[in-house]
């Protein structure tokens, strides 16, 4: 199958949409920096078993929790290579401004919240260098279940239009609600909702499932 | 909310998001992001967490302590860039095992003691005085950092020290010739003893 290959129409398209909307990270940053301010109480409690009970998680936990969801989100936004490295940015941007998370935040909307962010950068950086098309040569296919037949679904998934598609990955793959899908497509609740469903009409239509396709 | 799960099952990639969380322990150390860093060993007392900050080696944790609350708390205290990093702990794994085979009597690491402070500090920065295979009653060590009467915040101190068996607490006795409490339980604070004795 050819599903590492690079779609580059399809990648046009995802670059001259994804150009237009930009979305503020920086709006999942709200004031945890006046709450370190605030004094800490830790030097009046006892054990370290007090400490820590309204505390951030460890990272690893997020790691633990949301990278298998968000890794499935970059593939269904980028080709098999570029996924992986959208991935890595995400958590290492991720890692960067975690001590600033709002503790109330939704965790799994502000991971997908960058990896969008970072798939429109990659997909930038593509556009800067000379796109080889043709012969790429394939690597491990690392789309969905090898010999359960669904890379096919992956890549028809890959070739829906862009909104269609984000809006897919962020509601049916990350399972964000539409209210938050369209905090990241910058667009309508309504909007997101029926993206995702046409993007599902064309997936049904399109993709008639297993060894048939 | 994922009522389309049909359509999309998970793609079961251990390997993937294993090789993936390799390049993120490397990128957050290059880029000065990993804060804390920490993993489990086998050891002959059960699991040991060891955490790491870039000063020192912070955290050493028994099984009966609950690791993920420890991470929980080391989250909370130091910072919450807590990732599961092994390599920062490559030295400590390395003389923790020469430890445990008896081929070790002294640790050589760099510690970082920021979880401790005042009294209790001074009581943890004073035991690794006392050498292998000996011993210590709580009165002695008392006497050793100068404050005699402070038999009972000696005990606290031991009770809490973040780096058991390098920090030598076990070393550290009621008088009356029980082995008496310690933080990875009785049994651990003997099977320490036993060892350094025999070797």
């Amino acid at each position: 199958m050819s599903a590492t290959l690079f779609n580059v129409s399809l990648g046009e398209r995802l670059r001259r949409e994804l150009a237009g909307g930009a979305v503020h990270v920086s709006s999942w940053l709200t004031a945890a920096q006046h709450q370190r301010k605030a004094p800490d109480v830790s030097r009046f409690l006892a054990g370290e078993r007090l400490l820590g009970m309204d505390t951030k998680h460890p990272f690893e936990k997020v790691v633990a929790d949301h990278g298998g969801t968000v890794l499935r989100v970059c593939r269904v936004l980028l080709a098999s290579h570029d996924a992986d490295d959208a991935w890595s940015e995400t958590f290492l941007a991720a890692l960067r401004a975690y001590p600033d998370l709002s503790e109330t935040a939704n965790v799994e909307a502000w991971l997908v919240t960058i990896a969008h962010r970072k798939a429109i950068d990659l997909l930038r950086a593509r556009r800067r260098q000379p796109v080889p098309i043709g012969e790429i040569p394939e690597g491990p296919a690392g789309l969905g279940v090898p010999g359960a037949g669904d890379s096919g679904l992956w890549q028809a998934v890959r070739e829906l239009p862009d909104k269609q598609r984000q809006a897919v990955a962020y509601h049916h793959v990350a399972g964000l609600p539409y209210a938050e899908v369209a905090q990241i497509l910058g667009g309508t609740t309504d909007a997101a909702r029926r993206a995702a469903s046409d993007g599902i009409r064309n997936l049904r239509k399109n993709y008639s499932g297993g060894g048939s396709a | 909310m994922n009522e389309h799960n049909d359509l999309f099952p998970a793609p079961a990639e251990p390997d993937a998001l294993a090789r993936l969380h390799r390049r993120l322990e490397e990128a957050a150390e290059r880029e000065g992001l990993l804060d804390v860093a920490y993993r489990t060993v086998d050891s002959p007392v059960g699991p040991l967490l060891l955490a790491a900050t870039p000063r020192g080696l912070v955290r050493i944790a028994y099984h009966i302590e609950d690791h993920d609350r420890v991470l929980e708390t080391l989250a909370g205290r130091l910072s919450p860039r807590v990732l599961h990093a092994p390599r920062r702990l490559d030295a400590a794994t390395r003389e923790l095992e020469e430890y445990f085979a008896g081929r070790r009597r002294a640790f050589d690491l760099r510690l970082d003691l920021s979880l401790s402070s005042g009294f209790r500090l001074l009581v943890q920065q004073n035991l690794p005085s006392i050498g292998y295979g000996q011993t210590r009653s709580y009165r002695q060590v008392a006497e050793l950092i100068g404050n005699p009467q402070a038999v009972r915040a000696v005990g606290t101190a031991c009770a809490t020290n973040p780096l058991p068996v390098v920090v030598p607490c076990h070393r550290v006795l009621p008088s009356d010739g029980t082995p008496g409490r310690y933080v990875g339980g009785t049994a651990a604070k003997t099977t320490l003893l036993s060892l350094e004795a025999a070797a």
